[in-house]
């Protein structure tokens, strides 16, 4: 029980740190965001849509600090997330988010996920299989794989299966944009299509730090004694290498897998912005484009949410399969 | 009892001799893998561009539009012309020394940071350990892309100084965290302890006992850092947030995707100064790969000439 | 050969592959042990005693291996067998006590848990896989709720002894320990070996233990084998080894232990540090630091010669035959 309070308490904390460097540093910042924003939307919107506006970003000018603070905290919590001032102005930043969301969660959560497992798989068996020819070939390919910055693997994609042959694979967008969006079996399988580029630079990206972590885990998982010792009891090679081996080489890999979410974020910006893929990222990017500081916010709070959930995830998950950790907290 | 057998000289003296007899063999043994050294040389090679472009270009100001647009390449114009009419390889060139002083500089700052905050937390514990663990926990998991991206945007689409703030700002702190796990797992051993008690100060315990037993952790985090300091630059410049002006592969990939290079037929354009992110990545990440195989001699790859057996 | 040994190795040699060239860690061992005999191995760290007991048990890693000799264990050669082989016999009839119970129990499954998956290996039914377990963790004493810990639960003499119990799930022939008790203090250790040979009087196994404890194990075993840089340089029944060592290195062992009731004694240790095995010394290995070393002794290397009833390898002891044939 401690322990679910400890992480719930880092996950609050957390938060509140990434709020509250939302709030203040436009106000660190050289410039006045809300100038801009006053600008930009002077012939569009009305003073009292004006003055919401402010408040969901959290600056009423004439209000104490304080108590702006307090209101923007309370705003972003509960949704009241304002109104974009964008290319898309006028439309609620919820609205926006909600369109973009299910994108991401499936392309990129999907492809991480993909990544995540099938590099952890290869680590196991490479390093169970130490001295073979795939240990020597693989970790300097995969060392080489997972410096690749993520852009230029999408470029690459695009210009090997897309350019060269001439739209096999799209390399835009997540369906046709003539067609219209349905649970249909044409239509899931258009955007299946148009999600193999960017999930493959997702996958090809990521896959290989998993590899070598694991295997770099499993090299000293199987130099232990109680590996050792599960050769001794004449236990089968496949049961060895699962509850022994693997198991025991898996639990710090799993919270380097939370740990590199904030770093599988970033390079999902890039690829939905090299994808033109609608998704949190290319928003983001968007967002960023036309200076607009209720969408910007709004997502920053949302990628921040979205590690921290991932993290409590793999924490619990830790939890269940290491009994010391239970014990430590 | 058993003591009087084995020669205890050996253990006092183990750890400076240890950290003595690492210099030499350090060397000796990057240079003996061969992933180090593919490192190293792409590494040097990328110095040597940056310390003098005009070794490999005749061209001196290569964001001039000097040239026709859109030339294939040629013996002149070894990767061809943008579409604004400047020399694709002279850009490429000439853009290495920002591309690598964001990497050296924010890397060398990074590791600054996380082995002062790391290795004080853990030294010193108590509170400030929990205060300082507090902090690097929540700054390793603030999505670091997005705040660099806000930042960057209010700073005023930065300059290199922007850039240079808030990449250090969100790299240190992955780093700090193995410092410190490395610092606490030393704070209770033998030679410490008789630093102590010889009545050091700690700040001397720190730097001159502490320290350098970590060199190999300190350099591979290095390393990490000015990668990630090489792939977020460029990824910041490529999403327009840099400076649209300078010399930088990212920027020129920033530029190429907004001529729509791919699609235009001049692909060289956008795939040469994304390998060159690429292969400078690479390299500090096999460096860094060979300095892994060196610390942890378990993960050497297993030479495959074994004892032979002969019938008793 | 004599069929009434549990354990018969002959001409053991394991080499480890180096950068350098294969190093030699065991040399050329011979060794018995008869069915309920406690036999005690003892020598310096790096002598090669722990890899002489896993190279017994089959249980070395890359790059060790086994390049010569026999390990003779109730009709079968070990060292010949293959794995499928192997895993018939590991546990059932030859199991292992390793040096540290935190470092040798799989620390995310419960001790039940480990008891029953090499149970199951072993083809035992549910029922009596339940019974077994709780009646082993009896023998040695533990709580049978301890069946659901996990090994960081249970305290450090408790995980030894649950190590002991897993040991002697099938009541093997011969148990094979490891310095099993280095890692506990004094009096823990003095309890543990005193339980040990309990256990192994009423259930009539045999006991292989490595220790460089030399006056701990003395207490407790049959026959005494002192190794040394990878060859055994003395072996024989415990009484004669301690109260008579035919080989200077031995008595260089039991020199270094004052006697409580004895005079005061000045305390000698043996000078000098025990040889890279690299690159041993020529002759007989133990010259540079043997008080009565006879000038030949860097020149030619000993065989095991009888000392009364036990052997040493040592040139004082070349019988008068072999005399002109090993003199310069």
């Amino acid at each position: 029980m401690r322990f679910v309070v400890r992480r719930l308490g880092f996950f609050v904390l957390t938060l509140w740190a990434a709020l509250t460097l939302n709030f203040f540093i436009p106000r660190f910042m050289p410039g006045s965001p809300v100038q801009a924003l006053r600008v930009r939307t002077r012939n569009q919107l009305s003073p009292e849509k004006l003055q919401q506006l402010l408040t969901a970003f959290g600056f009423k000018p004439h209000q104490n600090v304080f108590f702006q603070y307090f209101d923007y905290l309370g705003n972003m919590v509960t949704g009241h997330w304002g109104i974009s001032i964008g290319a898309t102005l006028g439309e609620p930043v919820r609205t926006l988010i909600a369109q973009a969301l299910p994108w991401t969660i499936g392309l990129v959560g999907i492809a991480t996920i993909i990544g995540f497992v099938l590099g952890s798989l290869v680590g196991v068996v490479a390093g169970w299989k130490r001295g073979g020819k795939i240990d020597s070939l693989l970790p300097p390919v995969f060392v080489v794989t997972s410096a690749l910055p993520y852009f230029w693997v999408g470029l690459l994609l695009i210009l090997v299966f897309s350019v060269w042959t001439n739209g096999w694979l799209p390399s835009d967008f997540n369906y046709d944009p003539d067609l219209l969006p349905e649970f249909s079996g044409p239509f899931v399988a258009n955007v299946v299509r148009h999600g193999i580029l960017p999930a493959a630079t997702i996958v090809i990206t990521s896959v290989g730090g998993w590899v070598l972590t694991m295997r770099n885990n499993m090299i000293t998982t199987l130099a232990e004694d109680y590996v050792r010792m599960g050769r001794a009891k004449g236990l089968s090679n496949r049961r060895i290498m699962v509850d022994y081996a693997a198991r025991n080489a898996m639990l710090p890999n799993l919270s380097g897998f939370a740990m590199s979410l904030g770093f599988v974020i970033s390079g999902s910006i890039l690829v939905e912005y090299v994808f033109n893929y609608p998704g949190l990222g290319y928003l983001l990017y968007n967002a960023v484009q036309n200076t607009d500081y209720p969408l910007m916010q709004a997502l920053f709070m949302l990628f921040t949410v979205a590690v921290l959930v991932a993290l409590l995830i793999c924490d619990f998950a830790i939890a269940w399969l290491d009994p010391r950790s239970r014990a430590k907290a | 009892m058993t003591a009087l057998l084995v020669d205890t000289s050996t253990a006092a003296t183990a750890q400076p001799d240890a950290v003595r007899r690492r210099g030499g063999g350090l060397l000796r043994a990057v240079l003996s893998s061969k992933k180090a050294v593919v490192g190293l040389v792409l590494f040097l090679v990328f110095c040597v561009f940056a310390i003098d472009p005009g070794l490999f270009t005749t061209v001196d100001r290569p964001n001039e539009l000097a040239f026709d647009p859109s030339l294939a390449p040629s013996s002149q114009h070894l990767l061809g012309t943008t579409a604004l009419g400047q020399d694709i390889w002279a850009q490429l060139v000439f853009s290495t020394r920002q591309s690598l002083v964001i990497a050296l500089v924010a890397g060398f700052f990074a590791t600054v940071l996380s082995v002062l905050v790391g290795v004080t937390a853990a030294y010193l514990g108590g509170i400030t350990d929990d205060v300082l663990s507090l902090i690097t926990n929540v700054f390793l998991v603030l999505p670091t892309f997005p705040l660099i991206i806000i930042l960057a945007t209010y700073a005023g689409k930065g300059t290199l100084l922007v850039v240079l703030i808030v990449l250090v700002v969100t790299g240190w702190s992955y780093g700090a965290n193995q410092m410190r796990a490395q610092t606490l797992s030393l704070r209770n051993r033998d030679f410490l302890e008789s630093a102590r008690v010889r009545g050091e100060r700690r700040s001397y315990i720190i730097v001159v006992e502490v320290l350098p037993t970590m060199t190999s952790l300190i350099v591979a985090n290095f390393l990490g850092a000015a990668l990630y300091s090489v792939l977020t630059a460029a990824g910041l410049q490529f999403l327009g947030l840099g400076d649209p002006n300078s010399s930088s592969w990212g920027t020129m990939l920033y530029w190429s995707q907004n001529q729509q290079a791919l699609q235009t037929g001049m692909p060289l354009w956008s795939i040469a100064p994304g390998l060159c992110v690429a292969l400078l990545g690479v390299s500090f990440a096999l460096i860094n790969y060979a300095f892994d195989e060196i610390s942890n001699p378990a993960l050497r790859p297993v030479r495959r000439r074994r004892a032979k057996r002969s019938r008793a | 050969m004599p069929s009434d040994r549990v354990l018969d190795v002959r001409g053991l040699t394991v080499e480890y592959g180096t950068d350098a060239g294969a190093v030699v860690a065991v040399d050329n061992v011979d060794l018995h042990v008869g069915p309920g005999e406690f036999v005690g191995v003892v020598g310096e760290s790096g002598c090669g005693k722990s890899t002489l007991l896993f190279a017994i048990a089959r249980l070395l890693s890359p790059p060790a291996a086994i390049t010569a000799g026999t390990v003779d264990f109730r009709g079968d050669n070990l060292a010949a067998m293959s794995e499928k082989e192997l895993n018939v016999l590991r546990w059932r009839d030859l199991s292992v006590v390793m040096q540290s119970a935190m470092n040798a129990l799989n620390p995310v499954k419960s001790i039940g848990a480990q008891f029953r998956d090499t149970l199951v290996a072993h083809g035992n039914a549910k029922a009596e896989i339940a019974n077994r377990s709780v009646e082993v963790l009896k023998l040695v004493g533990i709580d049978p709720i301890h069946l659901r810990s996990y090994p960081h639960q249970l305290s450090g003499g408790m995980r030894q002894r649950a190590m002991i119990a897993m040991a002697l799930l099938f009541t093997p022939e011969l148990v094979i320990m490891d310095e099993p008790t280095s890692a506990l203090d004094v009096v823990a250790q003095r309890s543990l070996m005193v339980q040990i040979k309990e256990l192994q009087e009423r259930l009539g196994f045999a006991v292989l233990f490595v220790t460089h404890d030399m006056s701990l194990v003395s207490h407790f075993s049959d026959r005494l084998v002192v190794m040394y840089a990878g060859q055994v340089v003395e072996s024989g029944p415990t009484r004669t080894v301690f109260d008579q060592p035919a080989h200077p290195y031995s008595r260089g062992l039991l020199d270094a232990f004052p006697s409580i009731r004895g005079p005061r004694l000045h305390l000698t240790g043996i000078p000098g540090r025990p040889p890279e095995l690299r690159n041993p010394p020529s002759g007989c290995r133990f010259h540079p630091r043997c008080p009565v070393e006879m000038g030949h002794c860097k020149a030619i290397a000993p065989d095991l010669y009888p000392v009364g009833t036990s052997h040493a390898r040592c040139l004082q002891h070349v019988p008068a035959a072999d005399t002109a044939a090993v003199m310069p």
